[in-house]
């Protein structure tokens, strides 16, 4: 599938269902995400980059109706060659507006799996809330994920995670320049 | 302080400006009176209200306004306040009213083109001095309102150049912003970024046109684009054409951005000659190029296609890509903060891939995730922060001063030079525009 379709299937699936999942993958799923958020605080980037399938993508929305990221403006639409320019660029010795670097707290919870399909590939939901310290003050950002995770023997790989901001639409004071 | 045409005029010399003009809060004040609340500011393009009823906010100077389209299909610009007792009529950024503009405190209805519809329970108006078709109980209309091609603008004085003598060479930037499209007609893609900068709308105007920063601001970006584009065609796969304009900041360096030219206007708008590789020699550009033949002709294709800018600034208030599909449109928030609507175009009928190119500037350049605008913002507010200092009273604009090129009111950058010629050209006119005021001489 491409990611236009995960992108499709997120938009499309019912975002208020509950699947029904045995505790150990509830717990597997939502050790997922907190140690995606940790890999993020502690800016782990070989570890971040190794949670994506080699066309997974991270996708923030610049719109609430958005069922697509291609041919649209959005916050974020990165797969692995620019999320890796993205870690190189921040990390460059010349990357001045991250010189001192940024920090950013991540908590992550309301995790409920919303469908496991027969292959165990999982649609999950939760809440974010992400502080960063930068230039001497601390920003805060809030919003939802949704991430569509492929089951391998190895474990959960992202297929496309969708992180719909609270202000998605709002004036943005400064800029991202990292993941949320 | 009370600033006098003499004062002010003091402030800007030849080649350098006094920090006064970035930070005095009183200066910004006059700003808006005598630059933004006067000349022709950037409203909208008329596909943001498509429909009759649609209303979507601007804002001019220091005043809130708000665009619509009425129900025989006219556009207006109209103050966003009620004419009884002040509040916003319209508060979501865009909307539509359906047939009549309700106000939420007291339910007076208007009509989309402002005029005062009916208000509940009138007759408590009876006897008393409120004539409903009294000028001062309509919702007021901006004194000068009109479009080029689509672009609307609003006018805040009642008398001034028209807007097409206001554009003057201007012009081309919405000419190319349509022409540039096979079907001849161009569109607002979803909605615009808003973008909060923290210094003065003078500095973002300023690093525009500014050649000799990209090497240097952008060195990260430029090496990190140019390490991951070498890594993909390694493993075989053609790095995407978006990539390349991040890229060229490493390939380019400091000192190799002196080839493209800089002309200043009379009005204050300045334009930077093209540099993107606008017409690879793609597949992709070949299609597009035989679409432009397709509709044109090719003589005129050529005309359109030969005109090369990468920037049209429009005093004081865009900053106008062409080749890009995208404007900026500043809107000063006070002397330190100033806020940009980064809008993204679509031209009709070009194909899918010139628009995915024109979208991965936009994302990589331009949206709130940006590798690149990440520096400036940062350099901007360091700017600022920098001119609060006693240090010096001076920013200095000498590069390659004393040698430009002046023809009929129009000046050229010196040829092959980084020249600082826009900001030395954008300060004469801001002078101009803030020190011709009657009886302060």
């Amino acid at each position: 599938m491409s990611v236009g379709e995960f992108a499709k299937i997120l938009a499309n699936s019912n975002h208020f269902q509950v699947a029904e999942v045995s505790i150990a993958t509830q717990l597997s799923v939502e050790r997922f995400l907190h140690q995606q958020a940790e890999f993020l605080d502690e800016k782990q980037w070989d570890d971040w980059l190794a949670l994506f399938s080699d066309d997974g993508r991270y996708w923030m929305p610049a719109a609430e109706d958005q069922s697509d990221g291609e041919g649209l403006p959005n916050i974020f639409w990165e797969n692995l060659d620019l999320m890796r320019m993205r870690i190189a660029r921040n990390n460059h010795p010349q990357a001045h507006s991250q010189a001192p670097e940024n920090r950013l707290c991540h908590v992550v919870s309301n995790v409920i799996v919303e469908n496991e399909d027969e292959n165990g590939d999982i649609i999950v939901r939760s809440r974010f809330h992400c502080a960063e310290y930068l230039r001497y003050e601390v920003r805060n950002f809030t919003g939802k994920y949704r991430h569509y995770l492929k089951h391998t023997d190895s474990g959960y790989l992202i297929a496309l995670q969708r992180a719909d901001l609270v202000n998605r639409e709002g004036p943005y004071d400064y800029v991202l320049q990292w993941w949320l | 302080m009370g600033w006098t045409d003499k004062t002010i005029s003091a402030l800007v010399e030849p080649n350098r400006a006094h920090r006064k003009a970035y930070v005095d809060p009183d200066l910004f004040e006059l700003e808006m009176e005598r630059i933004f609340e006067r000349l022709w500011i950037y409203i909208g393009h008329e596909s943001q209200v498509k429909s009759p009823g649609d209303y979507y906010l601007a804002q001019v100077g220091r005043q809130p306004m708000v665009m619509t389209r009425d129900h025989n299909g006219e556009i207006h610009v109209l103050y966003n306040r009620c004419p009884h007792r002040g509040t916003q009529l319209c508060s979501a950024r865009k909307g539509n009213a359906g047939r009549r503009i309700r106000c939420s405190y007291h339910a007076w209805m208007f009509n989309l083109d402002g005029s005062l519809d009916r208000i509940p329970a009138s007759e408590g108006y009876d006897g008393t001095d409120l004539k409903m078709d009294a000028p001062e109980f309509q919702v007021q209309k901006a004194p000068r309102a009109d479009n080029y091609r689509g672009f609307w603008f609003a006018s805040l004085a009642e008398e001034g150049p028209d807007l097409e003598s206001h554009l003057g060479y201007a012009k081309t930037a919405f000419d190319q912003l349509i022409d540039r499209a096979p079907g001849g007609e161009t569109e607002v893609v979803g909605e615009c970024f808003h973008m909060i900068q923290q210094s003065n709308w003078k500095i973002f105007l300023e690093n525009q046109l500014d050649a000799s920063h990209p090497g240097a601001t952008h060195e990260s970006t430029g090496v990190a684009a140019m390490t991951v584009e070498r890594e993909m065609r390694g493993v075989g796969n053609e790095p995407p054409v978006a990539y390349g304009f991040l890229s060229d900041f490493a390939r380019l360096g400091i000192d190799g951005w002196g080839k493209f030219g800089t002309v200043g206007h009379p009005q204050g708008h300045c334009t930077l000659e093209g540099y993107m590789g606008l017409r690879p020699d793609d597949e992709d550009t070949n299609e597009y190029v035989r679409l432009m033949y397709e509709a044109y002709g090719e003589e005129q294709a050529e005309e359109i296609l030969g005109v090369n800018l990468h920037h049209v600034l429009v005093y004081p208030c865009l900053s106008v890509q062409p080749p890009l599909q995208q404007l900026r449109a500043v809107r000063p928030l006070g002397p330190d903060r100033t806020l940009t609507e980064i809008w993204h175009f679509r031209l009709k009928d070009a194909p899918e891939a010139i628009y995915q190119r024109a979208l991965g500037y936009y994302y990589l350049v331009n949206s709130p995730s940006t590798m690149v605008n990440a520096d400036d913002l940062f350099n901007w507010w360091k700017v600022q922060h920098g001119l609060n200092s006693n240090a010096s009273d001076w920013v200095s604009f000498h590069r390659n001063a004393g040698f430009d090129v002046v023809e009929d009111d129009v000046r050229k950058s010196t040829p092959g030079s980084m020249s600082e010629m826009p900001m030395r050209h954008m300060m004469q006119v801001w002078k101009n525009y803030m020190a011709s005021n009657d009886g302060e001489k």
